[in-house]
């Protein structure tokens, strides 16, 4: 089924003299339980392309479907509320509120949307299960390694069960072996949960973990990529071959 | 270069220091309209003992000034000090770029400079404007006349306020500098990157220590409220002592607690944006436990010192128009043994060539009786041995003071106040002075039977009935017995009374010629007739004294404007301290909270949530002092009626009423822009 339709979009930045195509007539779709990275090297409009889909930016031309409905109508309250109740945001830098608990950070994206304290309470033991956190629920983020954080996070993102979960450059701020560990617990809820993820990344060995690639330069679709029936070996040659058709600044990403 | 530098800082975080500066800004006027009151008042129409009191005035307010100075320069070192941490990224970049510990002292003493001379002059025209306001409450408080007022400004007022804030400027420079030298990069560098560590308390030890501070408040709070009697100088001073460490001691446990017991309630912690706000708050009032107890003493001293202020100061007004009804009395001491050749005082004025009623358009004249066999321990009765007690120094051999029914309705129609009546074997016992007024009350208990003069009397009342026969500002009649006519002994008389209304409107030239006219008669009275020793003349005088409405008046009025004036500048120096440490500590936690907004906008909370929790954040942290500081305050002012009741304490509670307002004004005022700028910090960029 399809959850998520890009049609035609468009993003310009500036003004008329000088003027910034972000993103140049993009469109694509994603069905439902599908685990898609977007490839671009910096400044290649990926990171427009997710505000974009998650309503923090808005479009300049083109439509964007969640579930049938045009989110590029939405404004203001609706606007809010449309992030809350259906996406699930993961960033590069955590964004953890320092001042809670790892267990009051996940519950709190719950009680914004008014749930009572129990549903609250099973919700956030049944995520932490998931992302193998149980142990450092009543730890403050200054206490946890970024691994760490960045599962917490990820439980906060998709606590709330959104039909589409954001991730911006998620392991951006991690080592390698807290990386490894994060994507296959993304793969995890991916195939088990079966939520929806889409994941911007200039990291191919990241990349690797999704199920299709859509690459992204000077803000067009370059190329597409599925898996199939690769194993993640194969898959990551793949990517590494586009990416240096790719060429120029991706190739220092590798 | 530096200087560029330095203007272009100031302009950046002037959202930092717009409190600050504001703060500043109020400091110097407040200082400055006070100072100046002196000058200001020269240019007002004012008798001399007025003007003595404006003397009096001046030299309280340079006194308290030097206090005063002292409160400021404490609050801008604190808040000059937590500017500085803000800034020390800006530091360290200073440094990594080579720039010498000199030159950022450099840096901070110009922007002090510009900081200080542009608040002063600001705070001074301010100042300026609001004496000229000031001037008019003085009018308004000493009745001054003010139609030869013209706009002044105090040269001295000026220069006092520019030494006393430039001294005050240089110690922040000196500790600034001081400061600067003892930076060091690399904790500059990592500054603000560490993120905050929350520490939980003890919880047990909290309750432990909270209970044990409880306790000691209700002990005080006992101490002052019932036993105010029994406390000296010196336990003041240990109550006081032992007050603040409770304080302190409550909240450093509330602080521990605060958070525990909300988080336990986990339907009310985990609604909404609740549980951020709870540990937002908790991280605040936690870093400012110390200040929030000595904002919490500054508050409760402030709502005492305004409210007793206040209260005098409208007591005097109310007393003056109840207590003092008319323009003059004279009062003479008879020698009872003597006999005189005279019946009265205006006799003996007219054997002297003085008609003294042709200066009143209404007068009575009438006399006072003893019984040597009436006293006043015969009055107390039984409660003779807890009034013995109470009032050790009390002479309870000294004759009651008998009137006149007749002479008594007399002045009453006088005053304008109601008459008495009563039957033949009746008396009245009067009294004003509350202390007085429950001892004899129990007298009048335990029997109402008196023997004046071999009549057996009762009393009319199992009470004491409000009256008195002096004028005056106070209520300080002791007990006067009202009798039948018939049962006095005329030779018995002790005191005579000549109290009256001046006909001509000119009061003071009326009474001027009063005085002159009847020292005349009282020179010639004098040098006449056998010298004897103890009277005068051929009269049975053993002494006179006056007292008039004018003199009164002045005096009152002046005490109660004294008052008021030092409560007021005392108390607005110690709001503004309060609310600028407050404000400064709310603004810089939502700059350092900036990011947090950010990510709760981010994961969906609605606006309106956000400014709900920064709005419940921002009052819940003014209010905690407030709230404990109010507490203390109800027992405080019990202590404080006990003394205040020789005022008169009906109108504690408009004087209440009064002061909440100025803190509410003040106060709120602070708490208010807080809120708006800090609403402003956290808005998203978009």
């Amino acid at each position: 089924m399809e959850l998520l339709k890009i049609q035609q979009i468009e993003k310009y930045y500036g003004s008329k003299s000088s003027l910034t195509k972000a993103i140049d007539d993009i469109s694509f779709s994603v069905e439902k339980g599908e685990f898609v990275a977007i490839m671009g090297a910096s400044g290649s409009g990926k990171t427009t392309l997710l505000n974009c889909i998650s309503t923090i930016d808005r479009v300049t031309a083109g439509h964007i479907y969640l579930e049938g409905a045009d989110v590029t109508l939405l404004k203001g309250r609706g606007l809010n509320k449309f992030r809350r109740d259906n996406l699930g945001f993961i960033f590069q830098d955590f964004n953890l509120l320092d001042t809670l608990t790892a267990y009051e950070n996940i519950a709190l994206a719950l009680s914004i949307q008014k749930k009572s304290a129990k549903e609250i309470d099973a919700a956030v033991k049944t995520v932490s299960e998931q992302l193998g956190i149980t142990d450092v629920l009543n730890k403050y983020p200054y206490q946890m390694s970024g691994g760490q954080k960045q599962r917490v996070a990820s439980a906060r993102a998709i606590v709330t069960g959104p039909k589409l979960v954001l991730a911006d450059e998620p392991t951006g701020a991690l080592d390698s072996k807290s990386a490894k560990l994060l994507l296959e617990r993304f793969r995890y809820l991916n195939r088990e949960c079966g939520t929806t993820i889409m994941m911007v990344t200039h990291d191919s060995f990241t990349a690797s973990y999704a199920s299709r690639i859509i690459f992204i330069k000077d803000g067009r679709i370059f190329s597409e990529l599925s898996r199939g029936d690769d194993s993640r070996k194969q898959f990551f040659d793949k990517i590494i071959d586009v990416v240096t058709l790719l060429g120029g600044d991706m190739s220092d990403a590798l | 270069m530096l200087f560029k530098l330095s203007l272009s800082n100031i302009r950046k975080s002037l959202r930092d220091y717009a409190i600050y500066f504001f703060t500043l800004i109020i400091g110097v006027s407040v200082f400055y309209v006070f100072n100046a009151i002196g000058g200001q008042a020269a240019m007002l129409e004012m008798s001399d003992s007025q003007y003595e009191m404006i003397q009096v005035l001046e030299t309280l307010i340079s006194g308290t000034s030097v206090f005063v100075a002292g409160v400021l320069g404490l609050l801008i070192v604190y808040a000059s000090r937590f500017l500085m941490k803000r800034r020390n990224r800006e530091f360290a970049l200073y440094m990594t770029l080579g720039m010498s510990k000199r030159k950022i002292s450099a840096i901070l003493l110009l922007e002090t400079l510009m900081i200080g001379v542009g608040s002063l002059f600001v705070g001074l025209l301010i100042g300026i404007g609001l004496s000229q306001l000031s001037s008019a409450i003085v009018a308004n408080m000493f009745e001054a006349d003010m139609t030869s007022y013209r706009f002044t400004v105090s040269g001295g007022a000026i220069v006092k306020t520019v030494v006393y804030f430039a001294v005050m400027y240089l110690v922040v420079m000196v500790f600034n500098s001081f400061v600067v030298t003892r930076m060091k990069l690399i904790n500059l560098m990592q500054s603000g990157k560490k993120s905050e560590q929350i520490k939980l308390k003890n919880p047990v030890l909290c309750v432990v220590v909270f209970l044990l501070a409880a306790g000691l408040l209700g002990y005080l709070y006992y101490q002052v409220g019932w036993r105010s009697v029994r406390i000296d100088r010196n336990d003041a001073i240990a109550i006081f002592a032992a007050g603040s460490a409770a304080t302190f001691l409550i909240f450093w446990s509330v602080s521990g607690m605060l958070l525990r017991v909300l988080m336990s309630m986990k339907s009310v912690y985990f609604k909404g944006l609740n549980s951020f706000t709870f540990r937002q708050l908790s991280s605040k009032i936690n870093t400012m436990v110390f200040s929030m107890s000595v904002i919490c003493l500054m508050l409760f001293m402030t709502i005492c010192t305004l409210s007793a202020a206040f209260s005098i100061r409208n007591s005097m007004n109310k007393n003056l128009d109840e207590l003092c009804p008319v323009d003059y009395e004279l009062a003479i001491n008879l020698d009872t043994d003597k006999q005189s050749a005279y019946s009265d005082i205006i006799e003996v004025c007219e054997d002297n060539g003085y008609d003294i009623t042709s200066d009143f358009s209404d007068y009575v004249n009438f006399k006072t009786y003893n019984d040597p066999e009436l006293l006043l321990a015969d009055s107390l009765g039984d409660a003779l041995n807890e009034a013995l007690k109470q009032f050790r120094f009390l002479d309870y051999e000294a004759p009651e003071q008998l009137v006149r029914l007749s002479d008594y309705n007399a002045l009453m129609e006088l005053y304008g106040r109601e008459k008495l009546s009563m039957a033949d074997d009746e008396f009245i016992m009067l009294c004003n002075y509350t202390s007085m007024i429950n001892l004899r009350n129990k007298g009048l208990s335990v029997g109402t039977e008196r023997t004046v003069f071999g009549h057996t009397l009762r009393s009319k009342y199992g009470t004491c009935q409000d009256g008195f026969i002096d004028i005056s500002t106070e209520h300080i009649n002791a007990g006067l017995i009202v009798v039948p006519d018939n049962v006095i002994e005329v030779s018995a008389a002790t005191t005579e009374y000549f109290i009256g209304e001046y006909s001509s409107k000119d009061k003071a030239a009326a009474e001027q010629e009063v005085h002159d006219s009847y020292d005349a008669v009282m020179r010639t009275v004098s040098m006449s007739g056998n010298q004897e020793d103890d009277v005068l003349g051929e009269t049975n005088f053993q002494g006179y004294m006056w007292t008039t409405k004018l003199e009164i008046k002045e005096a009152a009025v002046g005490l109660g404007a004294i008052v008021a004036f030092l409560g007021l500048y005392v108390g607005l120096v110690f709001l503004i301290a309060c609310g600028a440490i407050l404000a400064l500590k709310e603004l810089s936690d939502s700059v350092d909270s900036i990011g947090r907004y950010e990510t709760l906008r981010k994961i969906g909370a609605e606006e309106s949530d956000i400014s709900r929790s920064l709005l419940r954040q921002t009052w819940i942290f003014f209010l905690l002092p407030l709230v404990l500081a109010g507490i203390h305050s109800v027992f405080g002012m019990k202590f404080l009626i006990f003394f205040l009741q020789i005022f008169g304490t009906e109108n504690v509670g408009s004087s209440v009423a009064m002061t909440a307002l100025m803190i509410l004004l003040i106060y709120g005022g602070y708490f208010l822009v807080t809120y708006f700028c800090s609403k402003g910090i956290i808005k998203g960029k978009r």
